[in-house]
């Protein structure tokens, strides 16, 4: 296959991507929620190998940060401290992927130093932990809105192609009405229906739900073509002939025809239901402070003084564009693959 | 013409099924304006109770629901409970707003991608197409949300746009032109962006309706004829490679409302996207209903207006 190589390796990147998102806990020097006030909005901190004097260390240190005294929010490189980075070293307690205790962090500096790769937020907090704690939301929300998104739209595409008559219609025109609506505007008209002030763990499903359900009518489009085509194949007409049951005929024959449509799909949902947690959480009707999330981390954006002074802030938006990238490459690919035809 | 009728039909059928099921949808919501209301201790409980009689809050859902279908015939939309007014006349300013916005950038946004889709057709596998489709992809990949947010800190930190709005706060005093130019000097980045959101899906559309077409016998054969290069792209090969374009056209409608809608709020430009977030936070019911159906009426009006364009440029259709 042509250009396999470079398939392969976009899906291990953003497999490894996912797996550091995953294990944010040993990857993240501190936790979400922890504050250090003395440094808000603190430029991501520089690594050094070479100190003042102009000697070499093969332990790459950090340099502490002096406040500046006659403006807020302003800092100097204060080269009298220096913290070395270390690694594999303990920390605030986490749990690996949300089961197993541990305090071991990838890498850390001793206390009074803190090392911010991304930077701090308003509160001091680090915007590097911070971002790959709040991929745990995001990203799970993406791929488990769209894996709702698929199901909802397998099960509706199959009953609507297979039994075809009055339900292949009600169905379909159900899913009319889901396509009549600009997709933003029935996100927000589905979450203007659920509560607004809720429990943090419950926003979280929430937003899954509503993200989920709004888009399933083209995936059931889609696949009701694929089983309207495929239960008319003469090996299903003779299954059915031997008195196979529906059930056994779309299981065993007919929904193998839809894989291709439903990987491709979901390579394709995946980053346009993340957008869509980042846009609610933004906009404030998503998830809210202190939980991050990527939508939650770019809120403070949409004010004009963190916009116009905290370049670092846009860093977890940038980050995302090589993410999608990714997506959209091996969603390519798979198209190829299976020769759809692409939209 | 029958074809047409069906559709609008159609449509219309739809809108109403929406308007019902958004009403009763919004029914369930937990919490209304007045549970707000009755939190605040600086207003009494009658008060709030007077309120709600006077909105008619307390009625079944079949008694609002058929007052608001008349309301909805004299063009109100029923009552706004946060601004206290017909929903109606709040919503056509903003409604006037965004189709200025979307329309224009979707027109700029067709004028680049055909002329640029069909150079890049015309050189299939050329270092330009290349650059072109990897141009587009990496503009698909940006999320609409940073885009907007750059084109705010463009006009932040350099002044040459306002940084929001659509009119500056000194509109009342200028002259005509002066107004139109201050307009559209508010009007320049949130066009933009959108314009560019929407770019690259019509490229690659444009590619591909046109690289289909040229592989086609006639148009080698008119190539043999020696129809000149320039007169093949325009004269012959654009015309057959429309049909899917002009369906494209009722569906790009879809895509700029959404991205609209963050534009709007990002530039708070006055359109129906931050009034809608507002009622949202508010439970202002009656407006979240208004602008889905508004926005449901542009995105159907739009697919109406792509059947027309076919049924006026295939003939097919016509014979159906």
């Amino acid at each position: 296959m042509k250009g396999s190589r470079t398939f392969w390796t976009v899906l291990i990147l953003l497999a490894a991507f996912h797996a550091v998102v995953l294990f944010a806990g040993f990857f993240a020097p501190y936790g979400y929620s922890r504050q250090n006030r003395d440094f808000p909005y603190a430029p991501p901190t520089r690594i050094h190998f070479v100190d003042s004097h102009g000697h070499f260390h093969l332990r790459p240190f950090i340099y502490g940060w002096q406040a500046s005294s006659d403006s807020y929010g302003a800092y100097a490189v204060d080269s009298s401290e220096t913290y070395p980075i270390h690694f594999f070293v303990g920390g605030a307690r986490y749990e690996i992927a949300g089961l197993i205790p541990s305090r071991t962090h990838l890498f850390g500096v001793t206390a009074p130093g803190q090392i911010s790769l991304m930077g701090t937020d308003g509160y001091g907090r680090d915007q590097f932990s911070r971002f790959l704690y709040g991929g745990q939301i995001s990203l799970a929300a993406g791929l488990i809105a769209a894996a709702l998104s698929l199901l909802l739209g397998l099960a509706i595409g199959s009953l609507a192609g297979f039994y075809g008559g009055w339900l292949d219609n009600a169905l379909m025109r159900g899913g009319d009405l889901f396509m009549a609506l600009p997709w933003l505007y029935l996100l927000f008209a589905v979450r203007a229906a659920m509560p607004l002030h809720i429990a943090q763990g419950q926003v979280f499903l929430l937003i899954v739900v509503v993200i989920g359900l709004i888009g399933w009518a083209r995936p059931a489009r889609l696949i009701r073509g694929v089983v309207l085509s495929a239960k008319e194949r003469n090996f299903v007409i003779a299954a059915r002939g031997f008195g196979a049951s529906d059930f056994y005929l779309l299981r065993r024959h007919i929904l193998p025809h839809t894989y291709s449509i439903l990987l491709t799909q979901m390579t394709l949902l995946i980053p346009q239901y993340i957008l869509a947690e980042v846009t609610l959480s933004f906009l404030g009707l998503g998830i809210g402070q202190p939980l991050p999330s990527w939508g939650s981390l770019l809120s403070g954006l949409q004010q004009y003084y963190v916009l116009a002074s905290y370049w670092w802030m846009f860093l977890p938006a940038i980050i995302l564009i090589p993410v999608f990238l990714g997506y959209s490459r091996i969603a390519d690919a798979l198209q190829e693959r299976f020769a759809v035809v692409p939209l | 013409m029958k074809f047409l009728a069906r559709r609008l039909l159609y449509s219309l059928a739809i809108l109403l099924a929406i308007s019902f099921l958004s009403f009763l949808m919004l029914q369930w919501a937990p919490g209304d304006y007045f549970e707000a209301m009755r939190m605040n201790p600086r207003v009494s409980a009658q008060t709030v109770e007077v309120l709600r009689a006077q909105y008619g809050a307390n009625r079944t859902f079949a008694a609002r629901y058929v007052t608001w279908m008349g309301s909805l015939a004299r063009g109100d939309l029923g009552v706004s409970f946060a601004y206290g007014t017909p929903v109606g006349p709040l919503l056509w300013p903003r409604a006037r707003n965004t189709l200025l916005l979307t329309g224009s950038s979707m027109i700029l946004s067709w004028l680049m991608a055909v002329p640029l889709g069909i150079w890049s057709a015309a050189r299939k596998g050329a270092l330009l197409d290349r650059f072109f489709s990897f141009a587009t992809s990496t503009v698909l990949a940006v999320p609409d949300l940073l885009l907007f947010l750059l084109l705010l800190l463009l006009a932040v930190r350099t002044g040459w746009f306002p940084a929001g709005g659509m009119v500056s706060s000194n509109f009342d005093d200028l002259s005509f032109w002066q107004k139109a130019g201050d307009v559209a000097i508010h009007f320049a980045l949130p066009a933009l962006g959108l314009a560019v959101v929407a770019l690259p899906l019509l490229l690659r559309h444009v590619r591909a309706a046109m690289i289909e077409v040229l592989n086609a016998p006639f148009i080698r054969a008119a190539r043999g004829h020696g129809i000149p290069p320039w007169r093949l792209l325009w004269r012959y090969a654009l015309p057959a490679a429309s049909n899917p374009l002009i369906s494209l056209l009722g569906l790009s409608i879809a895509t700029m409302l959404s991205a609209s809608l963050i534009v709007e709020v990002i530039l708070s430009w006055p359109g129906l996207g931050p009034l809608m977030i507002q009622a949202i936070l508010a439970r202002d019911v009656n407006v979240v209903i208004g602008v889905v159906m508004l926005s449901s009426v542009f995105l159907l009006a739009g697919n109406l207006i792509a059947d027309v364009l076919l049924f006026a440029s295939d003939p097919r259709i016509r014979v159906e």
